[in-house]
């Protein structure tokens, strides 16, 4: 039963809400930035802080994760001076995110890495997080290469508010107690907003119970083909939204080479550099090794470290960024496929 | 206010001692504790930051013996006695020590390899008690890449130290020649009676091949163990860069036995 109380607001109202909400919080929420796509007249949606229900694109997939609202590309860490590191600010207002179900999931596996990893929290991601509510945007449709229910991303708890926006309003779900008091003398709804339930795209996303069995399947021929597909150009995991790698890296005032920034920039596992030590060896050196790092982590090592399920929400963003239309659906189905062969094989040896 | 366990400290460079011509051992302030194999995250502002081997320490100071191989390294080599760099760590799980209590050890190092484990062997060279006898199979390139020559030439001077220095491809007085796989046939494994542990310590393929002649000489897995070098930003277990796997080398290792070391295929 649906205890929570959900009240309909005209987009006036849902201005005047923001408003009040924005005493207290930075609000953040896809917005279209025309002209900002890859191609000439196509468009980004974008994350960025909005005051208004008009700035808001619910009805399209952002082109880049809710993540990076909590950590950005690119991030100031210090200010460093000859003799000391001093820390960057962090958020001055507690923030209040509007993410889909997958998002607000995505949230979970980078709590996983950033907070709980070798038992040591991320000073810069921690000082965020605990400033950071979410609000639940509801799917009323489906984009393209959607599978959140294939890896049980399509509902969450994580959110004080959910949202169904409309053309002509926004029906508002209260979970929080703390946010009631916005909704004084609104119109109640009956309205009863829901979690996807079935995607057109089905995923069965593969099982790897043993490290065995991953050492086995990097040996396997499936990823040959991405040494001729793959440009290792790193769009997947930009627009990945459980991706967390990043770079740290120092730059200097021209004026004062003395006084700097060290920054944390995302980086990609998919990119040359990323396993290089000092003079120059790395350990994967074709981008069909890269690309198998990338996928077994999703779908093998996370969950072998964390026992967390797979390091996927199924937002489909990967795929929709590739340039070269590399499905990561498609190359899950070609690794079940792969594990079978080797089950198969070992199954032969030991019969 | 939260401690940022990413924010380096200050810490003043306390001498430079050349080992070799691309080699120098860097002294350095430190107060924090260190185990033998750990490591730490050694800034240079505006360069950047880079995980070091800890190659020995001491009251109030810890060494790096860096070679001049990267951003980070290159830029080190400019600083003189008393200038500042920034220090965060130690970092990493160190050597299994208390494991090696009594028994007889056997090093294979090459090259830098020997740093991450020179302050353990000056350990067994100090303390004659605390292991059995020291087996020591170091090699590197050629005559002008030797490190630690003089503690070399005490280790060889020990009573329970047996030495096999050798150079891959330089005749050299006093050295033999020849890669270090060569010499583990002639450690007396089987006058051990079970009680000793292995080390090895180098490039990844000279460790590669160290490992499969040590089972070759049929040492067990169990008593071998490594020291692996992954790029990593952080060291706190959230950058990814040295992940292999479930395994992360910055928490998890850098030091792993044989057994786990075996399966982490980048």
């Amino acid at each position: 039963m649906n205890q929570a109380k959900t009240y309909l607001l005209t987009p006036e109202a849902c201005d005047q809400l923001f408003a009040r909400l924005e005493e207290r919080f930075d609000l953040y929420a896809p917005v279209r930035v025309p002209a900002g796509g890859r191609y000439a007249q196509t468009d980004s949606i974008l994350y960025r802080q909005i005051h208004k229900y008009s700035e808001i694109e619910f009805r399209e997939r952002s082109t880049y994760p809710m993540k990076e609202v909590l950590t950005p590309i690119t991030q100031t860490l210090f200010y460093f001076t000859e003799d000391e590191y001093r820390e960057s600010k962090g958020p001055k207002k507690d923030m209040l995110v509007f993410g889909r179900a997958c998002d607000l999931n995505s949230i979970k596996i980078q709590d996983q890495m950033y907070l709980k990893n070798g038992d040591v929290e991320d000073y810069f991601y921690k000082r965020v997080r605990d400033r950071v509510k979410f609000v639940l945007m509801e799917c009323t449709t489906q984009f393209d290469g959607c599978f959140c229910c294939s890896v049980g991303a399509n509902q969450t708890d994580l959110h004080s508010l959910a949202a169904s926006f409309r053309e002509d309003g926004v029906y508002f779900e209260v979970r929080d107690k703390e946010f009631e008091e916005y909704f004084r003398g609104a119109e109640p709804s009956d309205y009863e907003i829901r979690f996807p339930q079935e995607n057109e795209m089905k995923v069965k996303y593969p099982v790897i119970d043993s490290l065995d069995l991953a050492n086995k399947i990097k040996g396997h021929p499936m990823w040959k083909e991405f040494d001729e597909r793959c440009i290792g150009c790193g769009s997947c995991t930009v627009a990945c939204s459980t991706c967390t790698c990043f770079e740290t890296t120092d730059l200097v005032y021209t004026q004062n080479a003395h006084v700097g920034e060290r920054r944390r920039t995302c980086s990609s596992c998919m990119v040359d550099g990323f396993d290089r030590v000092a003079g120059g060896a790395s350990f994967r050196k074709t981008t069909a090794e890269k690309y198998r790092y990338k996928i077994l982590h999703k779908v093998y090592g996370y969950d072998a470290r964390f026992h967390q399920g797979p390091m996927c929400v199924g937002c489909g963003r990967c795929s929709a960024r590739c340039p070269q239309l590399i499905s990561y659906p498609e190359t899950l189905n070609k690794l079940s496929k792969a594990i079978e062969e080797i089950k198969q094989e070992e199954g032969a040896r030991n019969g | 206010m939260v401690e940022n366990p990413v924010r380096p400290r200050a810490a003043k460079i306390l001498g430079i001692f050349p080992q070799a011509e691309k080699e120098w051992t860097f002294r350095v302030e430190n107060s924090a504790p260190v185990r033998h194999g750990q490591f730490m995250q050694l800034s240079i502002p505006r360069v950047g930051e880079a995980p070091i081997s800890i190659s020995g320490f001491g009251d109030g100071y810890v060494d790096f013996t860096i070679r001049k191989v990267g951003k980070v390294t290159d830029e080190l080599f400019a600083l003189k006695k008393g200038d500042i760099i920034f220090l965060r760590g130690c970092y990493g799980n160190g050597w299994p020590v208390e494991k090696m209590k009594g028994k007889n050890i056997v090093v294979v190092a090459g090259g830098t390899g020997v740093s991450p484990v020179k302050s353990l062997i000056n350990m067994f060279y100090k303390d004659p008690d605390y292991a059995k006898e020291i087996y020591l199979i170091l090699g590197f390139k050629n005559s002008k890449s030797i490190l630690f020559a003089d503690e070399l030439k005490q280790w060889k001077a020990a009573e329970h130290f047996h030495t096999f220095y050798t150079l891959d491809n330089e005749d050299c007085p006093g050295w033999n020649k020849g890669l270090v796989t060569g010499f583990i046939g002639k450690i007396p494994f089987d006058s051990f009676d079970g009680n000793y542990e292995c080390i090895v310590v180098g490039p990844p393929v000279m460790m590669k091949f160290s490992g499969a002649e040590l089972l070759k000489n049929n040492v067990p897995e169990e008593k071998i163990w490594m020291s692996f070098e992954r790029k990593m930003s952080c060291a706190i277990g959230k950058c990814g860069h040295c992940r292999i796997d479930e395994t992360y080398v910055c928490l998890d290792g850098p030091i792993f036995n044989y057994t786990i070391g075996k399966k982490l295929v980048d």
